[in-house]
């Protein structure tokens, strides 16, 4: 079959990091397409390479669309060819109507104004292909997820597209609104219209994939076909994690100690729809000296396990209970979180870790200002002693405690962060996406600190999801998925097999 | 600076990328504090260039003593709630009721002190607190419910300004009493004779000199940053030589105004207040990135609550220092004055956007509001152009401080 497109010996790098590495790609007409692989694949980047959200010339490769050759300046460039992208975080304006949502930036209109009629009758002839039975009128905000999902396809539909890019469709809808946007692709398909599909729910995949794509580290691994015999879950996962751990992790000999958090029954609530639970039921245990992982895929809710522990930061309708060295620990403000010894950094240093217009010593000491005050007047010398013990222990490069944080490097960054948070003379550390967006030789220092910290008889909590990280750094993993804590593994029994495999099977049980 | 080279790279291999990288960029971001300085610097600048600039074009009048005298009397109200306004725009929100409770506080002063016969000391405790509890209770929907500073505040000043109308019934209420009256129109005693005024600005000038040599020897000791030494003696020169010009010129008429000591008193505990207290840091940091400081144990609301609460006593302050010059209240006293007090931390450097101003700043910015508005008073420019020219002013100001910000990230 002729494919629809052909992407060929794709590279794309970014300062420091080769995202994508010889990526081939080839979707037929009237095809389904996974793409699969782990965070941080590649699979976004492809995309963003394919839809022209990094324009042609700034990467390595050739893309050839429906027989020509493709040199998509932005992304209005490839829609008007008819390659559509779905993202993960829907692009709909809240407070607009279903059909105007629909028709937005491409109303149909004489003269710059709208033709209304024709608005609802195309909008109804969309939405009856997606099944969609609402009133064009009625304002997106009213719908869930699921049927605002189905806004976005019906957008896209009005757009005629021809190859349809759905980024996570699945991750936050029920296992009905799943199903019906599942049929809705294999309609689709009957149509002519190929898609690509990525997912994480590999049940999913091996249900309406006609071929599957693997990437990992930035290429290619394999393509598998479906359509002649049945490729199941394990063989997926196998292609997604059988790799040698290329980064390099620095040795410890763990030192662990005493029982030193302890939580129960951890339940948190959706901070907007109290009736969804977001964390079920968990209880775990963290001991001194021990770096304890959190493993899971996104949305599985290890952040907003952590953010409820750190001062109910996150959620509603939040109970259980936590013990920090024996005894039960007041919780309920982030002050008091501090004052019980819990450290937590935020997987976004830029928009919630950091005051970026300020300098390296007043983010070193805003956690804890008393510290270098007396009373409520700020001991300048010892705060400039503080920030530069700091500075030269976390080795932060910079020009001195002056520089503004903002002009760092986020391994600096994140330096600064832990500093922060090192001088609240924290017990526990919940440590979330500690090197997300840093280079390899910056992420080797940052496990340097982490086990640092472990040696000096801290607990050391670990949210990742790069997995090898995980079982690179971690003495005991937990697996969390929907909200659940669905398996718990030592070192030594702890590999990306098992761990995928926990995530699925919870999966299955769940229905 | 020369410690770049001391930190030594932990790994050898897979580092030396990341550490040259940032390593490297000190070379061309060196210059940055002094960038911030410029930036002071050139309001300085500025300051004087308009000063001079009245000065010619007002033949000289703009320096007479008794101008000078009218200058700091005229303008000290918008300094005092300039105070209260950085620490509100420093938190991210703006405060466009303060006229109407310049103007609600006075007819509270004058029906107190007047109508009910008030001692003019407990007027005013009861006045500040008013301002206070004022401003807390609009503090207190913009922090603990949430709604925007911009439309909370918009309410305050038709609130507020209706009630002063209400409290006076359209009547003007005077006069004070005479102690009341030299909040603002008295003059320090010269105790020392025609030479009192410089010696009173030679001792301060002496402390804050003192002041300022023990924090710089704190830092050369701890190797904090300080300036080179001859922009340091610059400074500081400048700053005494331009306080005892002041104070001598100021003798010639009646001598320091004693609003000119509550004006001081209150710039350096603001300065104080702004740089070395932990409320000042936080309220900073909270309008810095509101997440990132709540998620560092910061109170948010309070410190928000708070900052509206001192705007209000600030403001409260305000109207008795404009109703004791005009020894009468009256229902439009205060209109407008929101704006003026916005300009002048505008001008002065506040960033809309939060977490950015410094006290020197709004300072400098009130006088050049007010030594505009004298100036062109005397020039006999008419009200309408003169609020052409503000605006004008207002909007180059900020234009060129964003053009800066710019530059420098």
């Amino acid at each position: 079959m002729q494919p629809v497109l052909e992407m060929r010996g794709i590279s794309k790098t970014f300062p420091g990091v080769r995202a994508l590495n010889d990526v081939n790609l080839s979707v037929a007409a009237a095809e389904i397409h996974a793409l699969v692989g782990e965070n941080g694949a590649g699979k976004s980047t492809l995309m963003k390479v394919l839809s022209g959200v990094y324009p042609h010339g700034s990467y390595e490769g050739a893309i050839t669309y429906e027989g020509r050759p493709a040199h998509f300046r932005d992304i209005s460039d490839s829609e008007r060819r008819g390659i559509v992208i779905i993202h993960q975080e829907l692009a709909l304006v809240p407070y607009l109507s279903i059909a105007e949502n629909i028709f937005l930036g491409n109303e149909p209109a004489r003269f710059g104004v709208i033709d209304q009629d024709r608005v609802y009758t195309r909008a109804r002839e969309l939405m009856a292909l997606v099944g969609l039975d609402e009133s064009p009128d009625t304002l997106v905000t009213h719908l869930g997820v699921g049927k605002q999902q189905l806004v976005e396809i019906a957008k896209a539909l009005s757009k005629k597209v021809r190859l349809l890019i759905l980024d996570e469709p699945t991750a936050s809808l029920s296992e009905t609104d799943s199903d019906a946007l599942l049929r809705l692709l294999l309609g689709f398909k009957e149509t002519g219209i190929a898609s690509i599909l990525i997912s994480h729910k590999l049940n999913e995949i091996a249900r309406v994939a006609d071929r599957i794509t693997v990437l990992r580290d930035g290429t290619t691994v394999e393509t598998l076909d479906c359509r002649n015999a049945a490729i199941d879950e394990d063989r997926i996962i196998r292609g997604m994690v059988g790799r040698t751990l290329a980064h390099r992790y620095p040795v410890r000999a763990p030192r662990i100690g005493d029982t030193l958090m302890e939580v129960r029954d951890w339940t948190v609530h959706h901070p907007i729809h109290a009736d969804r639970a977001v964390v079920r039921n968990v209880s775990f245990d963290l001991r001194s000296g021990e770096i304890v992982g959190i493993a899971g895929l996104m949305g599985a809710g290890r952040t907003e396990l952590a953010m409820s522990i750190f001062g109910r930061s996150y959620g509603q309708g939040i109970s259980g209970s936590v013990r920090i060295a024996g005894d039960a620990v007041d919780v309920s403000t982030i002050d008091r979180a501090i004052a019980a010894g819990i450290a937590y950094v935020t997987e976004d240093r830029k928009q919630l870790g950091l005051v970026l217009g300020e300098d390296i010593t007043k983010n070193t000491t805003l956690a804890n200002l008393p510290g270098v005050s007396t009373g409520t007047v700020i001991d300048e010398e010892s705060e400039h002693r503080v920030a530069s013990d700091y500075r030269t222990k976390m080795r932060i490069r910079s020009y001195g405690v002056e520089q503004q944080t903002v002009n760092l490097s986020g391994g600096n960054q994140q330096k600064v962060v832990l500093s922060k948070w090192l001088f609240t003379q924290p017990k526990v550390l919940i440590l979330d996406e500690p090197t997300r967006g840093i280079d390899v030789g910056a992420k080797y220092e940052i496990y340097s600190i982490i086990n640092e910290l472990a040696d000096g008889g801290r607990g050391v909590l670990v949210i990742s999801s790069e997995m090898p990280e995980l079982l690179g750094l971690c003495d005991r993993i937990y697996v969390m998925n929907e909200g659940r804590f669905v398996g718990e593994f030592p070192r030594a029994d702890a590999s990306q097999e098992a761990i995928m495999r926990a995530i699925m099977r919870s999966k299955d049980l769940n229905g | 600076m020369t410690d770049i080279t001391a930190s030594k790279s932990m790994i050898p291999v897979d580092d030396v990328g990341a550490g040259d990288k940032s390593a490297g960029e000190p070379q061309a971001r060196r210059g940055l504090p002094h960038t911030a300085q410029l930036r002071e610097y050139g309001l300085v600048f500025a300051l004087a260039l308009i000063t001079l600039f009245f000065e010619y074009t007002t033949g000289g009048v703009l320096f007479q003593p008794l101008n000078l005298s009218n200058l700091i009397m005229q303008n000290s109200y918008v300094v005092v709630m300039a105070l209260g306004m950085l620490l509100v725009i420093v938190a991210g929100h703006i405060d466009l009721s303060i006229g109407s409770v310049v103007g609600f506080v006075g007819a509270l002063a004058a029906l107190l002190m007047v109508r009910f016969g008030f001692d003019p000391v407990s007027a005013t405790v009861a006045c500040l607190l008013a301002g206070a509890v004022i401003g807390g209770l609009q503090g207190y929907f913009v922090a603990y419910l949430a709604i925007p500073s911009f439309i909370v505040t918009l309410a305050g000043m038709l609130v507020f300004r209706g009630l002063t109308q209400a409290l006076l019934q359209g009547a003007s209420i005077g006069p004070f009493p005479e102690v009341f009256q030299l909040l603002s129109k008295g003059y320090l005693v010269n105790f020392a004779g025609p030479g009192t005024s410089v010696l009173i600005a030679l001792v301060l000038a002496a402390v804050l000199l003192g002041l300022n040599v023990r924090r710089r020897q704190a830092r050369i000791r701890n190797g904090g940053p300080v300036d080179s030494l001859a922009s340091f003696v610059f400074r500081n020169g400048v700053t005494t030589i331009l306080m005892l010009a002041f104070a001598y010129q100021m003798s010639a008429y009646r001598g320091l105004p004693n609003v000119l000591l509550v004006l001081f008193v209150l710039v350096m505990l603001y300065r104080f207040v702004t740089t070395r207290t932990t409320i000042g840091r936080r309220i900073y940091a909270l309008g810095g990135n509101i997440k990132a400081a709540r998620l560092s144990g910061i109170k948010t609301e309070r410190l928000t609550f708070l900052t509206f609460a001192n705007m209000g006593a600030l403001a409260g302050l305000a109207g008795m220092i404009f109703v004791a010059r005009l020894n009468t209240a009256n229902s439009k006293a205060g209109i407008g004055f929101e704006l003026d007090v916005i300009a002048a931390c505008f001008i002065g450097g506040a960033s809309a956007a939060g977490g950015i101003g410094k006290v020197s700043g709004v300072v400098i910015g009130a006088f050049i509001i007010g030594i505009m508005n004298n100036g062109m008073s005397i020039m006999g420019i008419g009200v309408d152009w003169q609020q052409v020219i503000k605006g004008a002013v207002l909007l180059a100001a900020v234009c060129l401080d964003v053009h800066n910000k710019n530059n420098r990230l």
